[in-house]
């Protein structure tokens, strides 16, 4: 999939890139993801990686993320104007977290006046591991992504190899299951488990990098809950005489 | 930046309402408010989770109208703001995290303001009334909070009071509504309910209203024990077979309220010789409160002051204001490591202020 995009920036960070306001296009995607820890990573519309920035803490998404926006576009030697696409992971992830980088993704898109390109989080991880078995040339059977939803749940996704947009093929999932019922599951599906602490917002990156390339739509437009908000409607006032 | 007339995009997400304000200055362009409260209406009261999901859903379509309406383009802005608390934790992280992504892409300062003192610079967007003075007492009433404060300078030295030791008054009209059979949100409700009742009808407590409480607690409120007070009251009528007098538990439920809360803000005022008081907050809609507070503010030489109801419910135009303001005094702008704290003190006007830029990015 090797084109020639005009103005390609090289994968070294330290290399010299032009300032803001130069007069090449934006054509780098921003993709942030906190469904997890918060990650946040910029790749060239052709894949090439120029910068991660991430923070593993499963808490604290709201304070670090601007700062690893502004290390994010440090090392790409980017400012925001370099920036055509903003890749949100839409999740699966514990709500509370997983908001604070979809918020985060639309306003910087916002800001720029460019599009959103949502992905579902466990694709980037599932795209990850083919990479990484396409590096040593081996077969990549049947396995499902498997990430912390508390409660004592997991959330797990089910992929099939890749197809020819490059994509990971998703059968089955995202979806949530008892910790203890998650093994015989896999089992049925035939499915060998990958858990993953923490999504690795460069293939976020490369996903949507893929998917625009392709013309397609890969992810949902709202948040990947998989859970209702915890609330119960009241039976009605209690007494307070005996 | 333009310092004297900045303007400034506040957003502001601590409870149930997303507001996204834009100034200049002391001007106001758009106060822009997405509510979730008929989301929580079949709940009694506001649930976080809910509040925070449409906060989410709500964001960047109150941005875009916002700027329509303020003729405005993002690129033109000066600054951002945003609330980092009090309120709801998971709420104030999505206009968190909104904000500071939104400041790192149009490369602008982003102002960290508290909320409760927002709900004070609320009313220097008020166009038709004459600058405000300091030192002030204000009193800020809503569902979250319910807090008296001495204002001597807006964006330097904020003091608290007191406040409520239990249910904030806004939780205790919706709780006390509920008990009456009436819908959410109780405020309004319970106001049309007491317009033919008898304030004088129940005498219902005041909380922390005694001789032996002020010591400790004289400018602190609690609405607990009144709201146990009502449903003792109503569970004896249903028990000795008397049809409960709706009107009149509503009106002398509500004349409670707002005896000790403007009771409690004019002995503020003669105390600390501030003969100034500022309402802000939702429950400030409430006709009984304005009227009570008119009528005792006059008596005691106090001078009031009640901003446009759009402006005394939470909104980001508030927030935007407090930050235009601290940057007219020449502050500098936040630094980007700060979260969402639902128990900010008041004392803190601005958070994560970095000092080592002196004045600005
Ligand atoms: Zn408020």
């Amino acid at each position: 999939m090797e084109r020639d995009y005009p103005g390609r920036v090289s994968l070294s960070p330290a290399s010299a890139n032009p300032p803001a306001g130069s007069a090449r296009p934006a054509s780098a995607i921003l993709s942030i993801d906190t469904s997890v820890g918060t990650a946040v990573s910029i790749v060239e519309s052709d894949g090439v990686v120029l910068s991660v920035a991430a923070s593993p803490n499963p808490l604290g998404h709201a304070e670090v993320i601007g700062g690893l926006l502004v290390r994010a576009l440090a090392e790409a030697s980017l400012t925001a104007a370099g920036i055509a696409h903003v890749a949100a992971g839409m999740g699966p992830g514990p709500f509370t977290g997983l908001r604070v980088g979809i918020a985060a993704a639309r306003t910087f898109a916002q800001g720029r006046g460019v599009p959103v390109v949502p992905v579902v989080s466990h694709d980037a991880i599932a795209l990850e591991v083919f990479l990484a078995d396409a590096l040593t040339d081996a077969e990549t059977p049947r396995f499902a992504v498997v990430t912390d939803a508390r409660r004592r749940e997991f959330a797990y996704s089910v992929y099939d190899g890749i197809d020819d947009d490059g994509l990971p093929i998703r059968s089955a999932g995202p979806e949530l299951i008892a910790r203890d019922a998650l093994d015989e599951r896999l089992a049925a599906l035939g499915a060998r488990r990958h858990d993953a602490a923490a999504v690795p917002a460069a293939m976020l990156g490369l996903a949507a990098s893929r998917a625009l390339g392709a013309g397609r739509t890969i992810g949902p437009d709202d948040a990947l809950y998989l859970r209702s908000p915890d609330v119960t409607v009241s039976a009605g006032p209690k007494r307070v005489t005996p | 930046m333009n310092r004297d007339e900045p303007l400034v995009l506040g957003i502001e997400t601590s409870c149930d309402e997303t507001g996204i304000g834009i100034v200049r200055g002391r001007t106001l362009l758009s106060n822009t408010i997405a509510s979730s409260m008929e989301e929580h209406a079949r709940y009694g009261g506001v649930v976080p989770e809910v509040a925070a999901r449409a906060h989410l859903e709500a964001l960047q379509p109150a941005i875009a109208a916002a700027l329509a309406e303020a003729s405005v383009s993002l690129d033109e802005l000066d600054a951002v703001a945003v609330t980092s608390g009090p309120g709801l934790a998971g709420a104030l992280m999505v206009g968190i995290g909104a904000a500071k992504a939104l400041a790192v892409s149009l490369d602008r300062p982003l102002y960290a303001v508290n909320h409760l003192v927002g709900h004070i610079a609320a009313d220097i967007l008020d166009a038709d009334a004459p600058p405000i003075e300091y030192p002030t007492v204000a009193l800020l009433v809503s569902g979250g909070h319910t807090s008296l404060l001495l204002v001597r300078d807006l964006t330097t030295d904020v003091e608290l009071l007191g406040e409520t030791v239990d249910d904030a008054a806004g939780e205790a009209f919706d709780k006390v509504a509920r008990l009456l059979g009436l819908p959410y949100p109780g405020g309004p409700e319970i106001d049309r309910a007491a317009r033919d009742g008898d304030p004088t009808a129940i005498p219902f407590p005041r909380g922390l209203s005694r001789a032996s409480d002020m010591d400790k607690h004289r400018y602190d409120f609690s609405f607990s024990g009144l709201k146990t007070a009502v449903a003792r009251f109503t569970e004896q009528q249903q028990a000795a077979g008397v049809e409960v007098p709706v009107a009149d538990v509503a009106a002398s439920f509500r004349e409670a309220v707002v005896d000790v809360l403007i009771t409690k803000a004019l002995d503020a005022c003669a105390r600390f010789d501030v003969p100034r008081l500022l309402l802000g907050g939702g429950v400030i809609a409430n006709r009984r409160l304005r009227e009570v507070a008119t009528l005792r503010a006059d008596a005691a030489g106090v001078a009031l002051r009640i901003p446009p109801l759009s402006l005394c419910t939470d909104n980001g135009a508030m927030i935007a204001g407090l930050a235009a303001e601290l940057i007219r005094s020449g502050r500098p702008a936040s630094t980007l490591g700060f979260g969402a704290d639902s128990t900010l003190p008041v004392t803190e006007i601005q958070v994560a202020e970095d000092l080592d830029a002196g004045g600005g990015r």
